[in-house]
């Protein structure tokens, strides 16, 4: 079935490669983000590549009571739509700017749970969907050096799970992706593991994968599941000494 | 990060940044010392420069496609795997292409590289139509045969050293499936395999897969290959309804770098002798698909790693149709003797190439590896002798060992290419270490 997807955040390197991976499968694709106009090459270039028609979309993640409105302006309601939305932000910034800390909680919590709410509720009343939320592993359990980031995605992993129990009766069904760590613009300033990093392409191709097979909750490399179950298993009394 | 070309040699610690809009790539270029790198396909240090390397990776898009003309526009950092993947369902392939598909557009262009079809379609600049290159202040030209011509002759071979390549349009080919009708002709001999060439020059493809080590009168005994387009008539039955879908070939990863013992003079001539006895049998015409027939080491992910850690030489030179005769039986002699036998050997005619500096020309090209052992570095010399010796070139995307001397002598391009750049203060603004040794 090859129902438009929406790609919410569309500059990201995820989001991407994400659209390159549903475009692939002959999916129309709507790209949405903030100057939607700068998208222009990504479109020629899912149009050439795939042969797919392939529609831009202002969209501010931050003004959610334009949300309403930015889902009505859409040529078609998407079958599947994709939240790449997010903003790491610097953690030692979150902890003394409170403008700092509010912008990487409402980009990764609040924007995203939103918009997602409303477009779960139009699914509702079409009978049918697919919403991806791309959470992260940092909302796990909190951590010293990325609690802000991180306690803002806990919230989106929550609410990704709760609007998955409310519509799990209603044939709309929600993914909630975990990627770990991925070799992107936003951690292009990290010394990764190669081993625990995975490339956009395959973030992309695990999420077709998830929506296909209507998977809930998929972490992109299945050795996160093994750490973050390690990680989340230590004491408090022990954890709060250590600096993972 | 440490960085070495496909050879694994020579490494180099060298900044690395992977820019994804034309502003990032603008500043990095203001710093000087920068050069443009690939998916990392070329052999030596080519695409490496210590203070200033610049991944190109990120300008991945492909902009228009024009099914009137077969011209697609894309970024400098589409792969050509991307492009067949994109069109070959559409029946369209690369023009040209080498015997990867695992490098990038504006690879293909800074070295020029060429394939099967050299004497038939010349080197990937005939399918070149325009180029977007950035200068040393980030301004970028559109630079074609009528615009900008100087630049566009010098930046097709020009390694990078123009400046970098953002976009290209190029041609694509129209073909009927994706399979390929190959003919394989052993030849006893290196007379015999050049006589193969020159009574199929009207055949698209053709290569020849050479015996490094057999000698006597045996000397040069190889598998002239030759291909053309299959028709959809010809595909084999059952993917006949999807002429253009590729058969999914595994890709092989090769794990971990050899031992220095698995490649020895031993196994190289002993897999030399079965390849082409294997060969022998298989004479005559099959079908077999694109995958298989261009890019058969592609199957095998990094089989760079058979060399070990140390790595290995490339060595592929070109000679002068009349020259090229005697000086095959010369480098094969040379080779042989030296006991130093190259694993894989191809050996390919070159049709005529009016260019600045790209490397073919018309005549025969022998392109040889051999891993960096004391003996092989030590056959070098000798084979750079019998090059220049019989008026031929050497391919710089190979190269990592060369001295300026050697390449002075043998292609007096080289110097009116330095001049040039001279003349246009590129030098302090791109560079690698392959410019700096060769003195470009």
């Amino acid at each position: 079935m090859t129902v438009p997807v929406l790609i919410l955040g569309a500059r990201s390197d995820i989001a991407r490669a994400t659209a390159r991976a549903f475009a692939a499968k002959r999916h129309p694709i709507q790209l949405a983000a903030r100057g939607a106009e700068g998208l222009a090459a990504d479109k020629a270039d899912l149009e050439t590549r795939y042969n797919v028609e392939v529609t831009l979309h202002d969209f501010d993640a931050l003004d959610v009571a334009g949300h309403e409105a930015f889902v009505d302006g859409l040529p078609a309601l998407p079958g599947i739509a994709v939240s790449a939305i997010g903003l790491m932000g610097e953690q030692a910034e979150n902890e003394t700017d409170p403008a700092k800390a509010v912008a990487v909680m409402r980009s990764n919590f609040e924007g995203p749970a939103v918009i997602l709410g409303v477009l779960a509720n139009r699914f509702v009343n079409r009978g049918s969907g697919t919403l991806v939320g791309i959470s992260s592993v940092a909302g796990d359990r909190g951590r010293a050096s990325n609690y802000v980031y991180g306690a803002a995605k806990a919230g989106f992993t929550a609410f990704l799970s709760g609007l998955r129990n409310r519509l799990a009766k209603q044939n709309v069904h929600v993914v909630t992706v975990k990627p770990g760590f991925v070799n992107t613009a936003m951690t292009a300033h990290l010394d990764l593991p190669a081993r625990l990093t995975a490339e956009p392409r395959e973030v992309a191709l695990a999420i077709v994968q998830a929506v296909e097979k209507s998977r809930n909750i998929i972490y992109v490399r299945p050795i996160w599941r093994l750490v973050m179950t390690v990680i989340c298993a230590i004491p408090e009394a022990v954890f709060k000494k250590t600096s993972i | 990060m440490q960085l070495s070309g496909w050879g694994n040699f020579p490494k180099a610690e060298a900044r690395v940044s992977a820019p994804r809009d034309e502003a990032a790539l603008a500043a990095l270029v203001a710093e000087g010392s920068a050069i443009a790198r690939g998916n990392g396909r070329a052999y030596g240090d080519s695409a490496i420069s210590p203070r200033n390397t610049i991944d190109m990776r990120h300008f991945d898009r492909m902009l228009s496609f024009n099914p009137a003309t077969g011209q697609l526009v894309a970024e400098a950092g589409v792969m050509l795997a991307d492009v067949i993947d994109a069109f070959l369902p559409r029946g369209w392939f690369p023009m040209v292409t080498p015997g990867t598909k695992l490098i990038t557009l504006g690879g293909a262009i800074a070295a020029d590289v060429h394939g099967k079809n050299h004497h038939v379609d010349g080197s990937f600049r005939a399918c070149v139509d325009w180029i977007d290159v950035m200068g040393p202040g980030g301004e970028v030209s559109r630079c074609s045969h009528e615009e900008n011509a100087e630049m566009f002759d010098w930046t097709l071979g020009g390694m990078g050293l123009t400046g970098v390549i953002l976009r290209c349009a190029i041609r694509l080919r129209p073909v009927k499936s994706g399979w390929i009708r190959q003919q394989m002709i052993p030849a006893d001999t290196l007379s015999a395999a050049i006589d193969a060439f020159e009574a199929n020059m009207g055949i698209p493809y053709s290569v020849a897969w050479i015996d490094c080590a057999a000698k006597g009168a045996h000397l040069g005994r190889s598998l002239v290959m030759l291909g053309e387009h299959a028709e959809p008539g010809e595909v084999p039955p059952r993917y006949r309804a999807t002429p253009f879908k590729a058969t999914r070939h595994r890709k092989i990863p090769f794990p971990m770098n050899a031992p220095g013992f698995v490649l020895n003079p031993l196994t190289v001539r002993a897999f030399n002798a079965a390849y082409y006895w294997k060969g022998a049998r298989q004479k005559g015409t099959r079908i077999v698909d694109w995958d298989g027939y261009f890019y058969p080491l592609d199957a095998i992910l990094h089989w760079n790693r058979l060399y070990g850690r140390r790595g290995f030489m490339q060595f592929q030179c070109v000679l002068p149709q009349d020259a090229a005769r005697e000086g095959m039986q010369r480098l094969l002699s040379a080779i042989s003797e030296s006991g130093q036998a190259s694993f894989l050997s191809v050996l390919k005619r070159f049709g005529p190439q009016d260019s600045a500096f790209s490397f073919p020309m018309e005549g025969y090209t022998l392109a040889l590896d051999f891993p960096r052992s004391r003996a092989a570095i030590a056959l070098m010399p000798e084979l750079d002798a019998i090059t220049l010796d019989h008026g031929g070139r050497f391919y710089l995307a190979k190269d990592s060992r060369m001295p300026a001397e050697i390449l002075a002598q043998a292609d007096p391009r080289a110097e009116a290419f330095a001049e040039w750049r001279r003349d246009r203060g590129l030098p302090a603004s791109f560079a690698s270490l392959q410019s700096e040794r060769l003195h470009l």
